[in-house]
Parts: structure tokens; sequence; C-alpha cells
């Protein structure tokens, strides 16, 4: 698959993909899109970046071993659903909202901060994944 | 924070099995932090038991919304106390898995799943939406299978098959069960559940719509022809392993039964006959797969199987006091068989066979701690005092006064055989003196392990012993326990009232 039309092109495409993959999981409060999309096109993102340089080559990219986002993402979830018994007193996923509008993100709550923790755990399962599986073929 | 109390054992667990993730890869540290945050966990369950006891029903809205529409997480008597169970078994088995399982299995994560298995049996325990039960059960599911492949050994990988394929048709049935009772009554919630389903007038399905739970719960707590499963798969993994299925998974399945038939459907004559006949061949067959098995975690697994029969045989009666047999036995039961199975991988540690024609001369190498063994055992056979003999006590004579004279029958029959199974078991491993067994190279024996790891075998043993003691000598404050909890099941009001907060 190291053709150099794929591999020029995926230079391009992997942080053309990651932007958008953002792009869905911040549309995803009301619209379709959200983590679970969102991290399943980031992973995509990566797949397309090993598939034409190798894999050596994404690893080296990410540095980090992409099972590390597992416990990272299930705590950024976890704080989330939390939040509200510790700074509110309300019941667990009691969502809590920043009261401004802010620009390109729209209302700020704990809800997003769910999505971001489902965004890295998808992440981290699907490239841990695929990693494993290409590397034993 | 003090009204979230609810779901503190939830957030307990989940925080655990976060941070062990973080761990992956360091063994050493995932063994400390699972053991002390089981006990943190123990704590916290202690604390949640208490204050129900005191105050009753407690109850939170997840999200803050309004209880039919919203997930309700509830905690009356009988989840508190499964809790409770459950964070003991938890403690034990967590230190039981530090001093055992092999690191070659540690390293892919056993710790954490152990935690999101407890996580998801306590979720299941205290949630009050039918479909979040579900969930639950998916997670208990998803988690007891990676726990049952870990390792994997060809064995392994067979019972998981059969263990999986069946857990996910009890899960589809379950499911369809929920589908259909939603289309019936358009909610989930198993308080707002209770009053419509009554007021439902196609009767007739609300009939098939029970008898579908009772067999996707059926499936899940291996009633009478739908146990295949347990005995194929709950011998293969390590006895860690063994000890929480075995004590706790197929408990879960009961708990739902018992919760589904006394808060959401009324129990008529057709569905308690169902149920009765039902236990009854539970008892007796799995008695009888008991006698001829001579591997021994397959004869705890089929007795297991036959000492369900008990609880259903409670639940089917149907009167106050039966459900309250049925309630202690679960207690009794849940302590018992962790405890016996993590003394079946401390026989195994010590002479690295299974079989009990091979095994033999256990008394005379190790006296000490035969009669630590034997109080599992003999708990278990319910020989007065000793904690399994009261249940049976209160169920025999609920029988009695409901002329359920072939239950009567079962039960007698199936504790015989309980009895010659655990006197064949004890003659054979503990008595017998048996021939040398050949030196297995490379198996971690039990006198070449470190103190530590001994301690760490010995001690949950111990401990749960003790609880069984209790159990049979403080059988008034257990019994007490079990008719509060018989109580608020068959008068449910004040289980609706607090979820509905009316």
């Amino acid at each position: 698959m190291k053709t150099i039309i794929l591999r020029t092109a995926s230079n391009y495409m992997l942080p053309l993909l990651l932007v958008f993959s953002v792009f869905i999981l911040l549309r995803g409060h009301y619209l379709p899109g959200g983590g679970f999309v969102g991290g399943l096109i980031a992973s995509i993102a990566f797949v397309l970046h090993a598939f034409a340089n190798g894999l050596g080559d994404t690893r080296q990219l990410i540095r980090f071993h992409p099972g590390f986002l597992m416990p990272t993402g299930l705590t950024v979830s976890f704080l989330s659903g939390v939040s509200p018994i510790i700074f509110a007193g309300k019941p667990l996923m009691t969502g809590l909202w920043y009261p401004h509008h802010l620009p390109i993100v729209g209302n700020l709550g704990s809800a997003l901060f769910f999505d971001i923790g489902v965004y890295l755990v998808v992440l981290g399962v699907t490239l841990t994944i695929i990693f494993t599986i290409s590397e034993s073929v | 924070m003090i009204e979230q109390l609810v779901i503190y054992p939830l957030i307990t667990q989940m925080l655990l099995a976060i941070v062990l993730m973080f761990f992956w890869s360091r063994i050493r540290w995932q063994r400390v932090v699972s053991i002390f945050g089981s006990l943190i966990n123990l704590g916290v369950a202690i604390w949640l038991f208490v204050t129900v006891w005191q105050g009753g029903t407690l109850s939170i809205q997840a999200g803050n919304w309004e209880a039919p529409f919203g997930i309700t997480f509830v905690a009356d008597t009988f989840a508190a106390t499964l809790v409770l169970l459950t964070a003991i078994a938890g403690v034990a088995v967590s230190s039981f898995s530090a001093g055992s399982v092999i690191p070659a299995r540690l390293k892919f994560g056993f710790f954490p799943i152990f935690h999101f298995l407890l996580l998801g049996l306590n979720g299941a325990f205290l949630t009050g939406d039918i479909f979040n039960l579900y969930v639950w059960f998916e997670i208990i599911i998803i988690t007891s299978f990676v726990l049952l492949t870990i390792g994997g050994e060809k064995a392994q990988l067979e019972g998981a098959v059969k263990y999986f394929t069946l857990n996910i048709l009890a899960s589809i049935v379950f499911l369809t069960a929920i589908a259909v009772l939603y289309g019936l009554t358009g909610s989930l919630n198993m308080a707002d559940l209770a009053s419509k389903v009554a007021a439902v007038e196609n009767r007739t399905l609300v009939q098939v719509n029970a008898l579908l739970f009772l067999v996707g719960f059926g499936i899940k707590s291996a009633l009478f022809p739908l146990y295949f499963w347990l005995p194929a798969s709950y011998h293969t993994p390590p006895s860690a392993v063994s000890a929480i299925f075995g004590g706790l998974l197929t408990k879960v399945g009961v708990y739902a039964l018992i919760r589904v038939f006394t808060l959401i459907f009324e129990v008529d004559p057709f569905l308690q006959n169902v149920l009765l006949a039902v236990a009854v061949l539970t008892l007796f067959s799995g008695a009888v797969g008991a006698i001829v098995q001579n591997n021994i975690r397959k004869i705890f697994s089929y007795l297991v199987i036959c000492h369900i029969g008990y609880m259903i045989a409670g639940l089917g009666m149907m009167t106050e006091m039966a459900i309250a047999g049925a309630i202690f036995y679960l207690i009794h039961d849940i302590m018992v068989k962790t405890n016996l199975f993590m003394m079946s991988g401390v026989i195994y540690k010590i002479k690295a066979n299974h079989n009990i024609r091979k095994l033999g001369d256990f008394y005379a190498d190790h006296p000490k701690l035969s009669l630590l063994f034997a109080i599992p055992l003999f708990s278990l056979v319910g020989i007065p005092p000793l904690s399994g003999f009261w249940p049976k006590l209160s169920l025999i004579s609920e029988g009695w006064f409901t002329e359920n004279f072939i239950v009567i029958g079962a039960i007698i029959f199936a504790s015989f055989i309980t009895l010659v199974v655990i006197i064949k078991l004890w003659g054979e491993v503990f008595w017998k003196t048996g021939e040398k067994l050949p030196e297995v190279r490379n198996f971690p024996y039990f006198n070449k392990l470190t103190n530590i790891k001994k301690t760490q075998m010995l001690a949950p043993i111990i401990l749960l012993s003790i609880v069984s003691l209790y159990l049979g000598f403080g059988a008034g404050n257990i019994q007490n326990l079990a008719e509060r909890i018989a109580f608020e099941l068959m008068d449910n009001q004040e289980y609706i009232n607090t979820v509905l907060s009316k």
C-alpha cells in the first residue's frame, strides 16, 4: 500500500480528518455526531496514516501507547459524571452549564466533557485493536 | 452530598477500575490498589447498609430527571444487603487473586476487569430501571467473558464459547421482554411499572411477558432446563474467577427474578406452579449432577445449580416467610460458594490436581487447613447450627403450611444429596490415603510461595469462614434482616413511594 499518491494524500488527510472529527464531536449535542463517531473518524485518520507510511511512523507520530487514551478518556467522562455531586450537590450526571454563550463551541456544559471522554476512549480502543492486529499479521 | 450515598458504591468501583487501568503493566501496584480499594468499597457498602437499615429506602434520580422518565437508583434493604455481600466477596476475591493468579494473567488487565465486574454487579442491585438493569447485565457478561478467557487455554476458550452463547441468548430474551413490557405500558421505571402493569387489560400478554422474563433470568441464574452453560464453563478459569462467578453471577439472576416477580408482576397460580416445578427440577438435577462428578470444581458448579433451587422454591411459594427463607439462603449461599471455590483453589495450589479420586491425605498433611475448610463445607450442607440449616428450616416449614409437599421432598432430597456429596469429598480428599501425585514442573506450588502470597490466599478464606459462622450463630439477626427484606418486597409501597416521591 506504500504508493506515493496515498502517502502524499495521507499527510494532508491526517490534520483534515482530525479537525473534522473535532467538528463532529462538537456538533453532537443537538445534531447527529458526538464523541463516538468523532473518535472513530479520528482513529481513521491515524489508520490511514499507518497504511500509507507504515506502523512505525504512526507510532512515532502518536509518541505514547494508544491504550493510554482509554483510562484518560474514562477519567474525563467519570469526572464529568461526578462533578454535579462535588460542585452542586445534585445527582450523578446532572448537566452543569456555563451560563454564557461561547463562540464556535456554543454553550459549555459537563455533557461536552463526557463526550470528550467518549471520544478519547473510542480513539484509544480502536487504535489499540488495529495496531495489535496489524502487528501480528 | 450525603443524599447521593446510593451511587457511591458504583463510583468507588468505577474509580478503582480507572485507577487500575493507569497501572496496566505494573502488577505489584495493581495488587495493592485493588485490595485497599476493595476495603474502601467495603466501608462505603457498610455505610450504605447502615443508613438504609436505620432510615429506610433511599433513591436518587440520575441526571436530576423526574422519576418515571430518568434513570432511578434505589437502595432498599434488599439491594443494600446484596451490595454489602458483594463488597465482602469483593475484598475476599481481590486478596485471593493477588495471591493466586499468575502474573501472565494479571498482565492482561485482570484487576481492572474484575472491578468493572463488581461495578456491574453493584449497578444491577441498585438500579430501579428495567432497561438500566439490562445494561448492567451486559457489563457483567462482557467483563465475565474477559475474565473467563484471560490466559487463553484451550479448555477456557471452549467453556467461554458455551458460556457466552447461552448468556447472550438470555440477554436477547430479556431485551425482548423489556420491549414487550414497554409496548404494553410505555414505561421502564420499575416502581412506575408496578402500578401500570396491574392496569393492563390484555392479561394473556402480561403472562407471556412474565414468562419471557423468567426464561431470560432463568438462563442467567442457571435454572433447570437452561443450566448447561454453567458446569461447562465454571471449572475452566483460575479459582479466583470461579469464586466470584459461583458466588455472585448466578445470584444476580435470582435477585432479578425476585425483584421482578415481587415488584412488577403479580404471581398468579399458574406462574407459581411453573416456578415451583422449575425449582424442584433444579434441585433434583443439580444434586444428581453433583454426585457423579470427580472434579472438585465441577462438583461445586453442580451444587451452585442445585442450591439455586432453594431460592426459587422460596420465591415460588410466595409467602412472606418463604421469601425470607429464600433471602437468607441467598445471603448464606453467596458467602459459602465464594469460599468453596477459593478453597478448591488452595487445594489445587497444594496438590496440582482437581480430581478427587487422585487427591488424598489432606488431613494428615495439613490438619489446620482441613479444619478451616470444614467450616464452609459443613455450612453448605447445613448441619445445625451452621448457616445452611436455618433458611432450609423456614423453607420446609413454609412448604408445610402452603401444602407443597413435593417441594419439601425435593428440598430434603437435595440437602441429603449435598450431604452425601460433601461426605464423599471429605472422605476422598481429606481422609483417604492418596496415591503419590507426580511433581508438575514449573507449577507454582503452595509451599514454594512467599509468606505474603500465602496470607493473601488464606486470609480471605478465614474472613468468609468467620462471616459464615456468624450467619449460623447469629442466625436471629440474619433472620430479622431477611424478614424485613421479605416484608418490604411483599408490601412494595415504600419502594414505590420513595422512587416516585409521592
